[in-house]
């Protein structure tokens, strides 16, 4: 999609290239001495850490572009061989394999930390992962403890309070370690940007209720969200976002989107296999689908329900962020997004990728398809494979179950519009 | 007939007292759950599942508290394996077998407290599934060292008061409160005495038997477990026990699903004398007596932040589980560490990486084997135990 279009490819482009300087200025950090502090995205309360001038870290997301780029499979084995299970987390061990080889991997080198935060929001094996991080650098480890949503919808102002009481004690921490003060305003600042960002987000992620959609909000999404996990609060992040915007924009415009055909519009639940990310989108993309809405692009937050970070409640918006990212929500939460997915983009059916790696994603999916099936009549589709771990991705079996999934969907569809003629 | 939780108190012996506890360990349609049922028409039986609940709260609010290890291994997994996938430990897939299956009919509610993702999730897959019963997830803070968590934590227990006090029909007053700390107090104070005199003399309390009587008070009420205990002590002070030669050995990785007893009673068998273990150890979880006086919730709360065993599930916090594992080796004279990992436990295995070196570095041989709820063939453990005691009787 290019030539006759001005923007088409942009989100894209000036993702790699944001991601790229990022990267780049890590490998810099420690030569320009600035401090370096690991996080995780979901409860990833950046801002904070930025204002005291820390360059940000995400595990998760190195293991990602690992996986992307077919390299997390020998830091997967090297972990295994210093003695972690084959049974364990596919991005923890991306992790430890890469620590173990000098930090270097297909994005540069990155620096040790200073900071490890471990923002517990929705999985527990954050905890494991920096706890081995922590014993392996010697660095200063801060425990982010972020209470589940486990009350459904009500909502339990205790735990934002007690969330806030350990930010302003990460504050402390921060201040002591870059011997800069908690400055109020310049977090204010970034959490400002932040909000402009969510806004033009989430437009981005309703363009998806036209027909066709403009959007694929899981494949296309996967790179689209990049900036606003990684680089939230940055004047950059807001200025990626305006240009992502017009290239949806214009799509909507010209009848763009990312099949030729729309034929199937599908509510995606789980993260991607990254190692077979291409292969995974191109078994849907031949049966003309598109997925219109994903649980996946909320695992680092949820606005497109209303959330904003707030600048005039700095440490309380970080807290509710934390407490609001995918995972972090019960089932009943989680249930309800997918039904309310279904419902407000008119989806024709419900995809559940279930991963080996993320306990925290996929326990309790196999009953979630139970209660779509039973309960709401909606044809759901279960696959199996994991998000980092190329040995866990059977293709010749995922195809069989996609084209026969499709196959039958298109077979209830013609004989539906055979009825309706009868 | 005896009453069955009442069968053990006609025992004259260690051994007829184990063969007494035994049957209430292994019943998952459990017996006394039923029989304190029918003495108590109108109370409700909680199950809590694994690592550790404050259960003072539930006993406080009238409740039976019921400390759910799985099926232990003794039922089929007919309807779960539909719910929950093959890569998930067993714990979670036999106790959902359990309810789907309509075993646990006698069970009112659930308690999961926040050890896990995959006991965090089977919280809402449970929700769904019995919409009738009481379900309360309750987070335990992670956050040792902050400074907000015991307010916090306090919090959550009034959370866990109101609402299992509404469920039950009988608000837990301080003054319950206070009374039920007490016999859990003893209960800990005793449970600790049974472990204590197994490090002097693992031959004359043999694990798989203490273990026994240990985990029948997670289907008894406290006060009579305490009574259980009691009789224990005296008899198991009293009884012959041949001597024998074993190697002393530390079990580390059950903390949650509980290994098959004949694992346990292979380990003996290959010349293994566990003298410590982190085997139910919920009911030890913590350190010492909790206050008695005072505000009770605010007592449980400094308690599990401030005295609380380690676990793969509870942030150290400045402690060092590695310091606390060659401690606890040094303390009991142990020659070696077994790890015996849950197949698919997480937070089990990533530990015992970081445990291991930490062994290595002090030179304490270990093994280590991963086991599942359902195990029925012990042979290669067998093995793999009689050769590491080898190891350690010809070439440590």
């Amino acid at each position: 999609m290019t030539g006759a279009y001005r923007y088409q490819g942009v989100g894209r482009d000036l993702q790699k290239d944001l991601l790229g300087a990022w990267y780049q200025r890590l490998e810099n950090a420690p030569r320009t001495g600035t401090p370096v502090a690991y996080l995780f995205i979901s409860g990833n309360i950046g801002e904070l850490l930025r204002s005291f001038g820390f360059e940000l870290v995400f595990p998760e997301v190195n293991a990602l572009q690992c996986g992307v780029k077919k390299v997390a499979g020998d830091f997967i084995l090297k972990a295994e061989d210093l003695g972690y299970s084959s049974d364990v987390c596919g991005y923890v061990k991306n992790d430890i394999g890469l620590a173990a080889s000098g930090n270097r991997g297909p994005f540069g080198t990155l620096p040790k930390p200073d900071l490890l935060v471990c923002t517990y929001s929705g999985c527990n094996t954050y905890i494991k992962w920096f706890e081995a991080l922590a014993e392996l650098y010697g660095a200063r480890f801060f425990m982010l403890d972020v209470p589940y949503r486990r009350t459904g919808e009500q909502e339990l102002p205790q735990d934002r309070d007690y969330v806030v009481a350990q930010l302003e004690q990460l504050a402390g921490v921060c201040a002591e370690l870059t011997g800069r003060p908690y400055n109020p305003d310049r977090l204010s600042e970034l959490l400002e940007h932040s909000r402009q960002a969510e806004e033009l987000w989430v437009n981005i992620l309703h363009s998806a209720h036209h027909r066709p959609s403009p959007f694929d909000a899981y494949f296309e999404a996967v790179f689209f969200m990049a900036p606003i996990y990684v680089l939230r609060g940055m004047p950059e992040c807001v200025e990626y976002y305006r240009a992502a915007a017009q290239e949806i924009e214009e799509r909507i415009a010209h009848r763009l989107g990312p099949v030729s055909e729309e034929r199937f519009r599908i509510v995606l639940e789980g993260p991607p296999p990254w190692p077979h990310f291409r292969t995974f989108w191109e078994l849907f993309k031949r049966w003309g689908v598109c997925c219109v809405a994903s649980t996946y692009s909320k695992v680092g937050g949820i606005w497109d329900f209303g959330f904003r970070h707030d600048p005039s409640r700095p440490m309380e918006s970080l807290a509710e962020y934390a407490m609001n990212c995918y995972t972090n929500w019960n089932w009943q939460l989680r249930r309800q997004m997918m039904e309310r997915y279904v419902k407000d983009y008119q989806a024709d059916a419900l995809v559940i990728h279930s991963v080996k790696s993320c306990r925290s994603f996929s326990v309790g999916q196999a009953d979630v398809r139970e209660y779509f099936t039973k309960e709401c009549d909606l044809p759901t589709l279960f696959v199996e494979s994991d998000l980092a771990d190329p040995r866990y991705f059977a293709e010749a079996q995922i195809r069989n179950r996609i084209d026969a999934f499709f196959e039958a969907l298109e077979h209830r569809r013609v004989a539906g519009a055979h009825a309706g003629k009868a | 007939m005896a009453e069955p939780n009442r069968s053990w108190q006609n025992a004259r012996s260690w051994e007829e007292l184990v063969a007494a506890c035994r049957p209430l360990v292994t019943d998952v349609s459990f017996p006394t759950v039923e029989a304190w049922k029918g003495a108590h028409p109108d109370g409700k039986a909680i199950a809590c599942f694994p690592v550790y609940t404050p259960q003072e709260v539930l006993a406080a609010a009238g409740a039976l508290p019921v400390t759910l290890y799985g099926a232990r291994g003794q039922v089929e997994i007919d309807h779960a394996d539909s719910r929950i996938q093959s890569f998930v430990c067993s714990i979670a897939r036999s106790t959902l077998e359990l309810g789907l299956g309509g075993r646990a009919q006698s069970l009112d509610g659930l308690i999961v407290p926040s050890i896990c993702d995959v006991a965090r999730n089977l919280s809402g897959v449970w929700q769904r599934n019995f919409p009738g019963q009481f379900v309360f997830y309750l987070h335990l803070p992670q956050s040792p060292e902050s400074p907000a968590a015991v307010t916090y934590y306090r919090g959550e227990l009034e959370r866990l008061r109101r609402e299992v006090g509404e469920w039950t029909g009988c608000p837990p007053t301080d003054d319950a409160l206070r009374g039920e700390i007490q016999i859990y107090n003893r209960n800990r104070e005793l449970l600790d005495f049974l472990h204590q005199r197994r490090v002097e003399a693992p031959e004359q309390w043999p694990s798989a038997e203490v273990y026994v009587l240990a985990a029948v008070g997670n289907v008894l009420p406290r006060a009579e477990h305490n009574a259980l205990l009691e009789k224990a002590l005296q008899l198991g002070a009293v009884r012959q026990a041949p001597q024998r030669d074993a190697v002393r050995v530390l079990l580390r990785g059950a903390f949650c699903e509980q290994p098959p007893l004949e694992l346990l009673e292979v380990l003996e068998e290959a010349g293994c004398a566990v003298v410590n273990d982190d085997l139910q150890v919920g009911s030890r979880f913590l350190l010492g007596p909790i206050r008695a006086d005072g505000d009770p919730l605010a007592a449980l709360a400094e308690a599990y932040l401030r005295q609380s065993v380690l676990t793969p599930v509870n942030h150290p916090g400045k402690r060092s589980r590695s310091a606390d594992l060659l401690e606890r080796v040094r303390a009991t004279a142990a020659q070696g560490v077994i790890f015996a990992s849950p197949k698919f436990c997480e937070p089990a295995l990533y530990d015992s990486v970081l445990l291991k070196q930490a062994l290595e570095r002090a030179g304490t041989p270990y093994l280590e084997f991963e086991y599942e709820e359902k195990m029925t063939v012990f042979e290669t453990v067998r093995v793999q135990a009689e050769t590491f005691v080898e190891s350690i009787l010809f070439f440590s």
